[in-house]
């Protein structure tokens, strides 16, 4: 039935079909990748790695020499077993499969065999080989790192921010890992509790005239920061991090600048007469949401406050509406917020606004529930600060300047403010937050007719930040003391109060990018 | 003779009438008057007291009707000698609140002690009830201090300003609000002068 021509035929298409199965396996599209570094105790060694296909590829001969594993072909099947100890892994050339152990697991691509040497992807180590293998090993592939063993080598990440005369160099690492800080020289080391850094992120994004760069320093633990001419002195603090990692942050400060008369300065644009040029030595210029609001849910602990008649206590409301002001604000500025009290303790006034000014907090915001002698009374009111009474003290507190001798040489006009008086300088930007704040209250909650007032608050007085004390409500009004206990009315005052400071804020961003 | 006699008697009777009226009648008819000229309400200070009226007007601090501010009210002290006597008479009268007064500070509070520098600033020392007993609130506490303070100040112009010490020692605040720590200047921004 067939003839020579059917024969021919059939032969050419067989052949076509024989190369084009075979065309990708042994034609592959592929090139150099850059190498993977193997850390181990012994020390780094590189590994090859190449990109076929747009997956990056171990030569399993490679991995066989790192990890003592022996390799056997199945001529018969097309597969490849690999012997890793007492455990075998088995690859089949088209299948982006392997079974490890007897276990199937899914690899990004198929193994690719180019004549004699087999290719797998790089997730082989980690999905494959680490299952099976005696030792640790740890693949990161952002860092092109493979680490074998019990290494502790921890992801280090830093950002630079120019602040100024600050500049502010943040290092995020994961896991957490002691740490210490230390100035030689020219340069600031940080020292890590650790065998190795996993430095893949460790660029300078800026350089200042307190920071030239970033590097991993002599020591494979250690990160160094090369100093600027203008460097005086740094400050570190460790401060919350996301989830698994700690934060570090250096604040590199420059020395202040020499205006001696006759040397040309760069002037800035807008010269204004009026405004000191210096800037605060040890306090940071604003630096927008980086510094947290303060919250301070009132009384607390033995001082439960005022008392409604059906026995709700005024620290249990303000906690309670502190709490949920804290979620609102965190959840909508994404700013950090801290709590004076999050629990029922009692809290000294001192504390409170110690927490704040510690903190170098935004604003401070003080949480209360009032009572009246005349049930009828009701609304709220919200109070910032009178110094008023205060009399000549108050007087003081605006600061006499005194020439002391600062870090980086030379003497410096520095007001001394007695801790007890800080509010003093800040009285107009209060009188502002106050109204941001009762103008939000009033558009959501019943307002006393006296919504707006000036009193000498204890708790406001040593703050060092925009300041008011807030009545949300009369638990001693038979109408008010069910309310201010209840959700609903707690969380419109939320509601009222986040929108208060989020107008305030943009305020006074607006004012600052004015007057800069 | 007789009729030198009669001129005679008829003087001695007139003598005796106009003594009469100058050391009997007059001081008589005018001492209500002077009692009444006494009460003005702008009267602020013991400024007569050699006369024998043993009491003075003194403007003293109670909560208005709103609940909201302080209102001024008239009412006789006992006079005293001295500054720090007279300090003392009206703090004992602006702790009591007869009705329909109302006051926020609590009726229980007792006055210890009230001393006056020689720089003009009183010291009153109250009984613990002050702290104790009082219901909370900023409102309250605020309209409590300065019903003392006030009424130091504006009725004794030697009283500039005036702490509040509670048995004895000083103190942060009467209800966890107002700073006490100091002693207060006279303000008069939670008085209001409409009183109905």
């Amino acid at each position: 039935m067939y003839n020579d021509e059917t024969l021919k035929f059939r032969a050419i298409v067989a052949a076509f079909a024989a190369a084009l199965s075979v065309f990708p396996a042994v034609l592959p599209a592929q090139q150099s990748a850059a190498p993977y570094t193997v850390v181990s105790r012994a020390g780094r060694q590189p590994l090859a790695a190449r990109s076929i296909n747009g997956q990056d590829m171990f030569a399993l001969d490679d991995l066989a020499r790192l990890f003592t594993l022996k390799l056997k072909e199945d001529t018969l099947a097309g597969g490849l077993t690999v012997t890793a100890g007492t455990q075998t892994i088995v690859l089949s050339p088209q299948q982006p499969l392997a079974s490890v152990a007897g276990r199937l697991i899914s690899l990004p691509a198929a193994p690719v065999r180019d004549g004699r040497v087999w290719y797998v992807p790089v997730d082989f180590v980690s999905r494959a080989l680490a299952p099976v293998s005696p030792v640790k090993i740890d693949l990161r592939k952002p860092s092109r790192l493979v680490i074998v063993g019990d290494m502790r080598m921890p992801r280090v990440a830093a950002r630079v921010e120019p602040l100024g005369t600050v500049t502010r160099v943040t290092f995020d690492v994961a896991p957490p890992t002691p740490h210490t800080v230390t100035q030689e020289g020219s340069k600031v080391v940080v020292h890590f509790d650790a065998d190795a850094l996993d430095a893949a992120d460790l660029k300078a994004n800026a350089t200042t005239d307190t920071l030239q760069g970033i590097r991993v320093g002599d020591a494979p633990q250690t990160v160094t920061l090369d100093l600027g001419p203008r460097f005086a002195t740094s400050r570190t603090s460790d401060q919350p991090a996301p989830a698994g990692a700690s934060r570090i942050v250096i604040d590199l400060i420059a020395q202040p600048e020499t205006t001696a008369p006759g040397t040309a300065q760069p002037l800035p644009q807008t010269p204004q007469p009026n405004t000191p040029p210096e800037p605060p030595l040890l306090d940071l210029p604003n630096a927008g949401g980086l510094r947290p609001i303060v919250i301070d849910a009132g009384h607390g602990g033995d001082d439960v406050g005022a008392r409604g008649a059906q026995g709700t206590l005024e620290k249990n409301v303000t906690l309670s509406v502190a709490r949920k002001l804290k979620a609102s604000i965190e959840a909508r500025l994404g700013v950090r917020v801290l709590l004076t009290r999050d629990g029922d303790q009692t809290v000294g006034p001192d504390q409170r606004a110690a927490l704040a000014n510690n903190n170098k907090a935004d604003l401070f915001i003080s949480l209360h529930a009032s009572a009246s002698v005349r049930p009828a009374v009701a609304g709220a009111q919200v109070f910032y600060l009178s110094l008023a009474g205060y009399g000549s003290e108050a007087q003081a507190s605006r600061g006499n300047p005194e020439a002391l001798p600062v870090v980086g040489g030379g003497n410096r006009a520095i007001e001394i403010i007695p801790w007890e008086m800080a509010q003093g300088r800040y009285l107009q930007q209060s009188a502002a937050f106050a109204s941001s704040v009762e103008g939000a209250l009033r558009e959501h909650v019943p307002m006393s007719t006296r919504a707006l007032q000036q009193g000498p608050f204890r708790v406001l007085v040593g703050a060092n930040m925009p300041a008011v004390l807030v009545e949300l409500g009369f638990l001693s009004n038979a109408q008010q003391e069910p309310q201010l206990a209840g959700e609903s009315f707690q969380n419109t005052l939320v509601q009222a109060l986040t929108d208060g400071i989020v107008r305030y804020r943009a305020a006074a961003a607006a004012v600052a990018a004015v007057t800069r | 003779m007789d009729q030198r006699n009669v001129i005679r008697g008829a003087i001695g009777v007139a003598a005796l009438a106009i003594a009469w009226l100058l050391f009997v009648g007059l001081p008589k008819w005018y001492a209500p008057h002077r009692a009444q000229a006494s009460a003005p309400p702008t009267v602020s200070a013991p400024s007569a007291p050699t006369s024998a009226v043993r009491r003075i007007t003194a403007t003293l601090f109670y909560v208005s009707d709103d609940g909201l501010s302080l209102v001024p009210v008239q009412r006789e002290v006992p006079f005293a000698a001295s500054v720090g006597d007279q300090a003392r008479a009206i703090v004992e009268a602006q702790l009591a609140a007869p009705p329909p007064l109302v006051s926020t500070i609590p009726a229980e509070t007792k006055l210890r002690q009230v001393f006056v520098t020689e720089r003009g600033d009183a010291f009153v020392d109250l009984s613990g009830d002050v702290t104790a007993k009082h219901g909370g609130g900023s409102l309250d506490e605020i309209l409590a201090v300065y019903a003392i303070v006030n009424a130091l100040t504006v009725n004794l112009p030697a009283i500039t300003r005036v702490q509040i010490l509670v048995d004895g020692k000083e103190v942060d605040t009467l209800a966890g609000h107002v700073d006490l720590r100091h002693p207060l200047a006279k303000s008069m921004d939670w008085v209001v002068h409409d009183t109905h």
